[in-house]
């Protein structure tokens, strides 16, 4: 749950604004963008994601940098990809 | 992975290192905090320890959210959730901290309606399938999440929800560190800040540190490199007799924190007077707890929250490890009965909690480090 995911914006939902489309380790999910409201991620830029929220911008690198710190962190990061993939946003 | 290679690069980090080995002064022992449980994951992981000189000691701090739950709470969240029509949601961390009646998973097992999920959002999901229960979503977290209850919070009222609230645990760190420092148990030499706690709250928040304690602080990130890099600009700051705020995460972290999300919590949350932490006792305006003027999403508003204090297990030394003043391997019941899969202490249970980083790792770790330094 304090584990910061890093994930690539897809695409926003039409009609919700503060709704996105993101892949996460090729898992697409839905997420909330409302805290980045500031400064908006486009298409093809990535965020670090907490419990559904994305919480700040980052570049490429930093998403590499932080998928592997998750990578390492094992079972926690597959519950929490698992935790992920049952999550319904809407 | 090239990109990751760039943050661990072996040579980089024997030659921070070195240079961590030249600002010691001789005789000295320097005591560093790492406050975030994820640099403690990271510190076990990859044995940085082996890294640095015997005069620098790595202290693990308080910042894992599940650890410093305190029992009382567990149990108060075992009463909400038992009570008739009630659906409780948990992150799954929580679901094995252990409370006086087990945990939420033996909860669970016993038939109440407790449900893991991802995100405080989706609570709202299974209140509006669920028009006939009352929701309570169980949030705890420090401002890392905090931001993410408010928002969710903030978008029940603008649906009109009115079978959702929240049992509120979020906790602040600025206190918890502060109280750290009035300690008299331990003497400490400067922080390695917290990483995405800042991405909230900035870097501001911490220059009290520096200005009142006179403890350099540098706000790290995960890497390794990250946390040899930000033990350096300590050290460097200690020989230099400074001691200021530095963000060496600036990549992530921006100085001035999310203001939207700052913004978020203010609206709905306000301080508690004071609040119970596990192992480190009552601290005052240490947590938050919902705004009056949202009551209405407030589970200690709507039913009866019991209450109770509970003291810790007897063999449990939380308390001292989340404090820094034991290593988790001192602890008289560590990794004999208490183990990840059978955690007395909430330190076991996440893998943030300093024990079960210990236990994933630390035994390994001087294994690793001369096969990384012989190949
Ligand atoms: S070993 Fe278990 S009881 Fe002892 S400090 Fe760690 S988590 Fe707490």
């Amino acid at each position: 749950m304090c584990l910061g995911i890093p994930g690539e914006i897809v695409e926003f939902l039409p009609d919700q604004p503060d709704l996105a489309k993101v892949n996460v380790s090729g898992v697409k999910r839905v997420i909330n963008v409302g805290l980045l409201a500031d400064d908006m991620p486009k298409p093809g830029e990535w965020v670090l994601i907490h419990v559904g929220f994305a919480l700040s911008k980052i570049d490429e690198a930093e998403a590499a940098a932080a998928l592997s710190f998750l990578e390492g962190i094992g079972q926690a990061y597959a519950d929490e990809l698992a935790a992920l993939a049952d999550s319904r946003i809407e | 992975m090239r990109f990751v290679d760039e943050f661990r690069d072996s040579d980089k980090a024997h030659a921070l290192a070195a240079k961590i080995v030249g600002l010691c002064e001789p005789g000295r022992q320097y005591k560093l905090m790492e406050v975030c449980g994820g640099h403690t994951h990271t510190i076990y992981k990859h044995g940085l320890e082996d890294y640095l000189p015997e005069q620098i000691t790595l202290v693990h701090g308080p910042g894992c959210p599940v650890c410093v739950i305190p029992m009382g709470r567990v149990d108060d969240a075992m009463a909400l959730a038992s009570q008739p029509d009630v659906i409780m949601t948990s992150f799954g961390d929580m679901m094995r901290v252990p409370g006086s009646n087990g945990s939420f998973f033996d909860a669970k097992a016993r038939g109440t309606d407790i449900r893991m999920v991802y995100s405080p959002l989706d609570s709202l999901k299974i209140a509006r399938q669920n028009p006939d229960k009352q929701v309570i979503f169980m949030a705890i977290g420090f401002e890392t999440t905090a931001p993410s209850t408010a928002m969710t919070v903030l978008r029940a009222a603008a649906e009109g929800l009115d079978n959702f609230s929240i049992f509120c645990n979020h906790v602040t760190i600025i206190p918890a560190i502060k109280a750290i420092l009035d300690s008299p148990d331990l003497r400490l030499d400067g922080f390695i800040g917290p990483g995405h706690v800042s991405t909230v709250i900035g870097c501001r928040p911490y220059e009290f540190i520096a200005r009142d304690y006179g403890k350099p602080v540098v706000v790290a990130g995960f890497e390794p490199l990250d946390i040899l890099q930000s033990i350096y600009l300590l050290m460097l700051q200690l020989s230099r007799q400074e001691s200021v705020v530095q963000n060496q995460y600036s990549r992530v972290v921006p100085w001035d924190g999310n203001v939207v999300a700052l913004r978020a919590i203010g609206q709905t949350m306000q301080l508690r007077p004071y609040f119970e932490w596990r192992g480190l006792g009552f601290i005052s305006h240490s947590a938050l707890k919902v705004r009056d003027e949202y009551a209405k999403y407030d589970a200690e508003h709507l039913f009866d929250v019991p209450g109770v204090r509970v003291a810790d297990p007897k063999a449990c030394q939380c308390g001292e490890v989340l404090k820094g003043v034991l290593k988790p391997w001192e602890c008289k019941v560590f990794g004999t009965a208490c183990t990840p899969e059978t955690p007395i202490g909430t330190c076991m249970v996440s893998p943030e909690g300093a024990c079960a980083a210990y236990y994933n790792y630390g035994r390994l770790t001087r294994q690793r480090v001369k096969e990384a330094t012989t190949s």
